[in-house]
């Protein structure tokens, strides 16, 4: 699968070293439909090629949107593209979140820093289709007030009846009135029915141990408890092996998975 | 509004308690309410109160050159204050309340006096504070490991 041309239509800061990019096919391409958990393997030119999870699914409402932040060479690059440059996509890879599967209950997102941006599609989802779900709950943690993503829409989704949002933060200064402590502290704070939730966890694989320890002990069953590994991969079409994980390649049974599928590898520094 | 004793009885930390056991903390216990940025404990003061939290949002902080520096905060059914159960008895840090908080406030050493004379009631009190404790050392652990952490990326 060669990659597709797509030009960055914008290009937003969230924090000091992560940009989300908006992205649009060049004319003649198609636009790629990725399901919400689902990412691309963008490509900087002259650069290199790496995974990133879509943070806007090109629904109607939103324009096909990725995330990054800038760690090595090529996500540096691609957080330093301008709007009118061109980046390649190859995608839709990799499984969803189990949306469908999720309907009638409610619904418990965990996000943890960079990790909200993989889960952004499927709460645009879920409020698209908000009627097929119970209560709606989400849990993001940072480690401070300036590590936040897409602040101005959590402060609309906080006005919502229909949507129980809760951000809580490390380390607190004095212009911070919210929350401070862990993310699993939300989850302990948060109502919903364990016996009908369904649970989707994104962010550092300690925060997605200890979330999901304390999402067991308030009852959700483990086989409803779904994470989103993230861990280094390279051709994305279970080939390289960079993304083995125990028997399991992230890129093609990942990197949505429930959680009682992986949690023996979980311990385990990269494999 | 809920009674004390129901109050107490609805929180995680006091669910091992007898009625008996509730009654006779709830009779110790008093209704309070703070308005916004109002201190319910000051650092190094006498350690003279603890609280449960029956509505509301209390920030722990600490003072820093830059202002004050929230370490934690707690919410409804959470206690407040532990520094009352051991010597010196004098409070770590300053507990403030976010808006107006209604809280049930106990008299630490008429507690104390209760428990030296309750045995048992003060086993189960001493069980529950452990327990909350614990909690705050395993949130205040995640806390340092930074579980948000850049080494494993997302
Ligand atoms: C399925 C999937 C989805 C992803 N989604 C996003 C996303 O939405 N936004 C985003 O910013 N990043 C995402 N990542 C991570 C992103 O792919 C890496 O940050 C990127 O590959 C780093 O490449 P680089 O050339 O910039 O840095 P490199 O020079 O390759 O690496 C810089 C440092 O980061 C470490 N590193 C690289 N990749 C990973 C990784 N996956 N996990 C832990 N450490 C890593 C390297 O070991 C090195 O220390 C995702 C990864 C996967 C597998």
């Amino acid at each position: 699968m060669t990659p597709r041309a797509h030009r960055v239509v914008s290009r937003r800061g969230e924090t000091a070293d992560t940009w989300t990019l908006a992205l649009e096919p060049l004319p003649g391409e198609e636009l790629p439909l990725f399901a919400p958990g689902q990412f691309g393997m963008l490509y900087a030119f002259g650069v290199g090629e790496i995974p990133i999870s879509v943070s806007g699914a090109s629904t109607a409402l939103d324009p096909l949107r990725c995330t990054v932040r800038s760690v090595g060479s090529v996500s540096a690059a691609l957080c330093a593209t301008a709007p009118g440059d061109v980046v390649g996509l190859r995608g839709p890879f990799g499984s969803r979140w189990p949306l469908a599967e999720a309907t009638a209950g409610d619904v418990v997102i965990v996000a943890g820093g960079l990790g909200l941006a993989p889960l952004r599609p499927a709460i645009h989802h879920v409020l698209a289709h908000r009627n097929e779900y119970g209560r709606v709950i989400v849990c993001y943690g940072g480690r401070s007030a300036d590590e936040l993503l897409f602040m101005s829409e959590l402060e609309v989704w906080r006005g919502r009846f229909d949507l129980d949002i809760d951000v809580i933060v490390d380390i607190a200064g004095p212009d911070w009135h919210g929350k401070v402590g862990v993310v699993t502290k939300l989850v302990e704070l948060a109502a919903f029915d364990p016996d009908r939730t369904f649970a989707l966890l994104c962010g550092p694989e300690v925060m997605l141990r200890f979330g999901a320890l304390t999402l067991r002990k308030r009852g959700v069953p483990v086989e409803r408890c779904y994470i989103s590994m993230e861990r280094n991969m390279h051709c994305a079409i279970a080939q390289c092996g960079h993304c083995q994980f125990g028997p399991k390649f992230i890129c093609r049974e990942g990197p949505v998975q429930r959680y009682d599928e992986v949690e023996p590898w979980l311990k385990i520094g990269e494999l | 509004m809920q009674s004390i004793e129901q109050t107490l009885a609805a929180t995680r930390m006091f669910r091992n308690l007898t009625r008996e056991q509730l009654a006779a903390l709830a009779r110790l216990g008093e209704e309070v309410e703070y308005a916004d940025g109002s201190r319910l404990m000051i650092e190094g003061e006498p350690a003279d109160w603890f609280f449960v939290i029956r509505e509301g949002f209390v920030a722990l902080q600490t003072d820093a050159p830059s202002g004050a520096i929230t370490i934690e905060t707690l919410h409804n059914g959470d206690s407040v204050g532990w520094s009352w159960l051991f010597e010196p008895y004098l409070t770590h840090f300053d507990a403030r309340s976010r808006g107006a908080t209604q809280a049930i406030r106990f008299d630490a050493a008429t507690l104390r006096v209760r428990c030296a004379e309750d045995r048992e009631l003060g086993y189960e009190l001493m069980r529950s504070f452990a327990s909350v404790i614990v909690e705050r050392l395993q949130a205040t652990r995640l806390q340092l490991l930074d579980v948000y952490g850049r080494a494993t990326v997302s």
